[in-house]
């Protein structure tokens, strides 16, 4: 009797875990079946090389070029920003920061991270772009410029916090060997423990990256709508996640061609973060067997 | 100059920089929330919280809103604690390793960063669509579901894992059974942790805006939701249309919601720390 309930127990704890296979299938099937009704009316050449999205209108186009420039170059002025800002915080509060300093600013800044995106995208649109209108005049009141500041300000604590990590995991003996040579904590630092603590700082900024391609609200407040294939940081562009909201804010029928460009914008971002997450997840699995 | 002193000088340099960067990211965190404070607390007051939507600014109330928010996270805590616990659990405490632990362990790891709104369009095709529930507040509670479930496995796993392996030898010695163990020793021992990550995947599951908007959750609604299969919108959704119009009134108005979104989000964080404070110690 106790056996049968044991192996009952198991096999529904099972099950429960066995979900999560199941909602990466159900992504990859939903993806994969509204994409490819829409491909056989798209053809993928025009999809990939038109220079034009304008699913919207009567004349239509479905270059996701456009939609991509956008998100990579919202993604690149975050990174820009939350790169140097995030390892450089990670660099001090893991060699030269005094214990109970670091102890009370980790939690602080990762209260960064906790702030929803929406408030994020309020900041940009209300107080970033007339801030920056001041010193730039001919910034339109929707810009990359202003969405990409903010969301490298909202990714700052992912790589802050797990650079900080991956710094503070260097064992200490490498840090004496060098400090017993008479090297600096800045020679240490960046000779030392930053290439020792490698791989867990490209793990931070791979999903630093994967979080700004997938992040929604800054941009869609902040960036515009109007997609175009530029690298003006100061004109109106349109992301990937931004075209998905703008269509799901609008009334689309079920099955039209419109509803299914929503899901081939999808399968691009799908592909775009699955490659970079999974990525980073061999480069963590290489990077645990060489300390333990 | 000598070697010496220009390395010792570019040495304190770089901590001065490193504190500068330090304080920018914590002065940017102060004047987001005091400007955010001074545009809308003045707009906060009790009908601003009882009031239900309207098409002018001073009328405008977040009730509805906030409504939908609190049904969204009951059932949302209802769908996604006891999967994500026993998943975790199971991870832990039976999977051996092998080719479908290895493949599991990678699959949680890739969902935790696949972007938010992606977890719409699964939830749009399946629960809305598929399954017929329609844009209603339980096929909105599904996708977060979904969206918070790896975050939720990944907090169960690290509590149960810091649980001393003592215990379990103690209770197995004393004749009890694996899920005995785990259900009278293992979880007890592991409470505050697992509440920590539940909690703090909740208070994610609060701010999401990008997955409800493409389930179809709208942006007015007339009344607060009473059953599951209600149409509904939410705290950030709400934020988010106000933004979206020009009149200054609105901007005011997505202040103030703002206030009482950071105040839900702050609050959930802060009993999160306290539980996972109170429950590091008493695992020492």
């Amino acid at each position: 009797m106790r056996k049968i309930k044991e192996y009952l127990i198991e096999k529904s704890l099972l099950s429960s875990a066995l979900i999560t296979i199941a909602i990466t299938f159900g992504i990859i099937s939903v993806l994969a079946v509204e994409a490819f009704q829409f491909f056989s009316e798209v053809s993928i050449v025009d999809f990939l090389t038109d220079s034009q999205w304008t699913p919207l209108f009567t004349d239509k186009h479905y270059g996701i070029l456009p939609l991509l420039s956008g998100t990579l170059l919202t993604s690149f002025i975050a990174i820009s920003v939350a790169l140097p800002v995030g390892l450089s915080i990670s660099i001090y509060l893991s060699e030269y920061a005094p214990k109970s300093f670091r102890k009370t600013i980790k939690p602080l800044l990762e209260l960064l991270a906790s702030i929803p995106t929406v408030v994020y995208g309020f900041f940009a649109l209300i107080v970033v772009t007339p801030f920056l209108q001041q010193f730039i005049p001919g910034l339109s009141g929707f810009n990359s410029l202003s969405a990409g500041i903010v969301m490298g300000i909202m990714i700052i604590p992912f790589i802050s916090s797990l650079s900080e990590d991956a710094l503070h995991a260097v064992p200490k003996e490498m840090r004496e060997a060098s400090y017993g040579m008479g090297a600096t904590k800045l020679q240490t630092a960046f000779k030392v423990v930053v290439p020792a603590a490698s791989s867990g700082i490209i793990v931070s900024i791979i999903l630093a990256i994967s979080r700004a391609i997938g992040e929604t609200m800054i941009v869609a407040i902040a960036a515009g709508q109007q997609p175009r294939l530029t690298f003006d940081p100061t004109v109106p562009v349109e992301t990937i996640t931004a075209y998905i909201v703008q269509v799901s804010l609008g009334d689309v029928q079920h099955g039209s061609i419109e509803y299914r460009t929503i899901f081939a914008a999808g399968i691009t971002l799908f592909v775009f973060t699955f490659l970079l997450n999974t990525l980073s997840f061999y480069i963590r699995k290489k990077y645990r067997q060489k300390y333990e | 100059m000598n070697s010496i002193t220009k390395n010792r000088l570019k040495d304190q340099l770089f901590k001065f920089w490193g504190i500068a960067c330090t304080l920018f990211a914590l002065i940017l965190l102060v004047v987001f929330i005091g400007d955010i404070f001074i545009d809308g607390i003045q707009r906060i007051d009790w009908g601003f919280i009882t009031d239900l939507p309207s098409r002018k600014a001073e009328k405008s109330g977040i009730y509805t809103a906030l409504m939908g928010s609190i049904w969204i996270l009951l059932l949302t805590t209802i769908i996604a604690f006891p999967v994500g616990v026993a998943a975790g659990v199971y991870l832990e405490e039976y999977s051996k390793k092998n080719r479908l632990s290895a493949l599991l362990e990678i699959n949680i790891s890739n969902l935790a960063g696949v972007p938010s709104i992606i977890y719409g369009l699964l939830g749009l095709e399946v629960f809305v669509r598929v399954m017929g529930l329609g844009a209603s507040v339980l096929a909105g509670a599904l996708t977060l579901s979904l969206l918070i479930l790896p975050i939720i496995i990944v907090a169960t796993r690290e509590a149960v894992k810091a649980v001393p392996s003592s215990i379990r030898d103690a209770s197995y010695a004393l004749g009890a059974s694996k899920w005995q163990t785990i259900w009278n020793q293992i979880l007890p021992a592991s409470g505050g942790g697992i509440l920590t990550g539940v909690i703090l995947a909740l208070s994610r599951a609060v701010g999401e805006t990008a997955p409800l908007i493409v389930v179809g959750a709208l942006a007015y609604v007339p009344f607060a939701p009473t059953n599951p299969l209600d149409e509904f919108s939410v705290l950030p959704i709400q934020i988010f249309n106000w933004i979206s119009r020009p009149q200054h009134g609105f901007i005011e108005n997505a202040a103030a919601a703002i206030i009482i979104l950071l105040l839900i989000t702050f609050v959930m964080n802060g009993i999160a720390v306290y539980f996972r404070n109170k429950w590091q110690k008493k695992l020492k």
